[in-house]
């Protein structure tokens, strides 16, 4: 294959992986930017989304679109109804305390890991494409499945960003962002605002999950690289900044998909990691944060 | 000055409060009467924000009680007290800085579900706020902050507003403008507790002065009285 063709390729990969990772970022950087809490434990929501698609998907029988829907829907609402659980049970009896809840998730962490060793066991399991249709370009044919996860995520995308910036629900979570205690000064209930956002964060790396486990498998460990690039990304674009996100994940991956394909996955690691450690260097708020106020 | 007022708007009684260890109000006690204007007057440290914060339930009272027209105040979760009908101007302003006016005064009208009537007359009171409504709270002046502070809290149409030094760093026209609105909700009826540590502030629009030191309500006093015999201010503040 010739240079461009191979290139296209390599930035289509790239975008899919960037497709997941805004999603999977997005919800790490809204639990971070409203709860200030830095949930560990992110990844776990994203295996366990994975592995209820799996069991969802493989629980109905049929056409494979079918289960794969039921599984888009359930999984974000069963994981978003343990996170909602894990809120309330170990968050607010913490009161959020910044420090106290990393410790707090990285226990979560664990616990959610072992169920699903126990419970889904070691293998890794595929689940189904929903529809395997090829699109064809003269240099290659390329997943139609695989464009369809790039344009849900930007979907999605488009979706929170307009909830936070036109509805009341965003103004609300924006108010208890920016000032929680002057939030609750206009009644603002901002427990509840924590316990939804929590769960909205949980939520959307699962449907990242979900929409990404046909093309990958679902695997107890599988939430550890997501949850790293998660963190790479949102200090890169901004915790609590939706435009950074998805800038710094489009970043992420594009470089990641093709200095795989033309060098190593490994480089891609490092220079990923080396622009993080530049990023704290020269602009810790990241690149479209607010520095501290 | 107006008529003395009669009936209590607010009564605080034997209110503990801690902020962790330390203890900041002891058993203090306040009544502020309807359409007044009530200064609290004290040195820095004395308690006057945490008196507020305690109204607002934004710091927990420990022990005492707080009565809003004889509903109880402590105890409720601190989102339900701007619902019981008290708004809150903190020191400082703390503005929603990365929103717009427009959106400032919709969160002021969020807590107790009011309209567009509302909206429009707290623009009223503020006509430049008008005119800035898609503007970024964080780039207005001082004084305009100032006023957005005061509008987004008038917006809950409050029985009793709580103002934290609201003249602080702003320039004598803001001062003026801000005095005015003062005597206009008390006109309107609304009760004020104001925080303040300009004498002439004070003296212009308060009907009584409070002194808090250490935590505790040493004296409160008519306005006409500290006119004529201003001697607790050098008592207390040590200055005047």
């Amino acid at each position: 294959m010739h240079f461009g063709p191979h290139l296209l390729l390599a930035a289509l990969e790239g975008l899919v992986t960037s497709a997941v990772l805004a999603l999977t970022a997005l919800g790490l950087s809204l639990v971070f930017g409203v709860m200030r809490v830095v949930n560990v434990a992110h990844g776990e929501f994203f295996m366990l989304g994975a592995v209820l698609a799996w069991a969802i998907s493989t629980a109905i029988p049929g056409h494979p679109t079918v289960g794969f829907l039921a599984a888009l829907v359930i999984a974000p609402l069963i994981v978003g109804a343990i996170a909602l659980v894990a809120e309330r049970l170990v968050l607010r009896r913490l009161n959020y305390n910044p420090e106290a809840t990393i410790v707090a998730t990285i226990g979560m962490l664990y616990i959610i890991q072992q169920l699903a060793l126990s419970f889904y066991g070691p293998e890794a399991r595929p689940v189904e494409p929903p529809f395997s249709y090829r699109i064809l370009l003269p240099w290659f044919g390329y997943s139609g499945y695989k464009l369809s996860i790039i344009a849900a995520s930007a979907l999605l995308l488009v979706l929170t960003w307009l909830v936070l910036t036109h509805t009341k629900i965003g103004l609300i979570m924006r108010a208890t962002q920016y000032d929680s205690e002057t939030a609750q000064a206009f009644g603002i209930p901002v427990d509840r605002v924590y316990a939804g956002v929590f769960a909205l964060g949980a939520m959307l790396a699962a449907i990242a999950a979900v929409l990404i486990v046909p093309i990958s498998q679902a695997h107890y460990l599988m939430g550890q690289d997501p949850l790293l690039l998660s963190f790479i990304v949102v200090i890169i674009g901004g915790l609590g900044s939706l435009r950074g996100t998805v800038v710094a994940a489009v970043l992420i991956g594009l470089s990641d998909g093709i200095i795989s394909v033309f060098f190593s996955p490994t480089l891609a690691k490092i220079i990923a990691t080396m622009l993080v450690a530049m990023v704290l260097v020269f602009r810790p708020q990241g690149l479209f944060g607010q520095a501290s106020r | 000055m107006t008529e003395a007022p009669t009936t209590e708007a607010l009564i605080i009684s034997g209110l503990d409060c801690f902020y962790g260890e330390v203890q900041v109000l002891y058993g203090l006690d306040l009544v502020l009467y309807k359409g007044e204007v009530l200064c609290l007057f004290g040195r820095n440290g004395a308690g006057k924000t945490t008196t507020l914060k305690a109204i607002m339930g934004l710091v927990p009272a420990s022990a005492g009680s707080i009565q809003l027209a004889g509903k109880e105040l402590t105890g409720l979760p601190a989102h339900e007290v701007p619902k019981a009908g008290v708004a809150y101007v903190p020191q400082g302003r703390r503005l929603f800085a990365e929103m717009t006016v427009a959106e400032n005064i919709e969160i002021g009208l969020m807590a107790r579900g009011k309209g567009k009537a509302v909206r429009e007359n707290v623009l009223d009171l503020f006509p430049l706020l008008r005119q800035r409504l898609r503007q970024r709270s964080g780039t207005l002046s001082g004084g305009e902050q100032q006023m957005l502070a005061m509008a987004r809290a008038l917006c809950l149409e409050p029985q009793v507003l709580l103002l934290d030094e609201p003249t602080e760093g702003l320039m004598p026209s803001m001062i003026a403008k801000i005095r005015e609105t003062v005597v206009k909700l008390r006109e309107l009826g609304v009760s004020t507790i104001l925080v303040e540590q300009r004498v002439d502030a004070v003296l212009s629009v308060a009907d009584r002065v409070c002194f808090i030191e250490n935590g505790r309500n040493r004296e409160t006093v008519d306005v006409e009285q500290l006119r004529a015999d201003p001697s607790a201010v050098r008592r207390y503040v040590g200055v005047g």
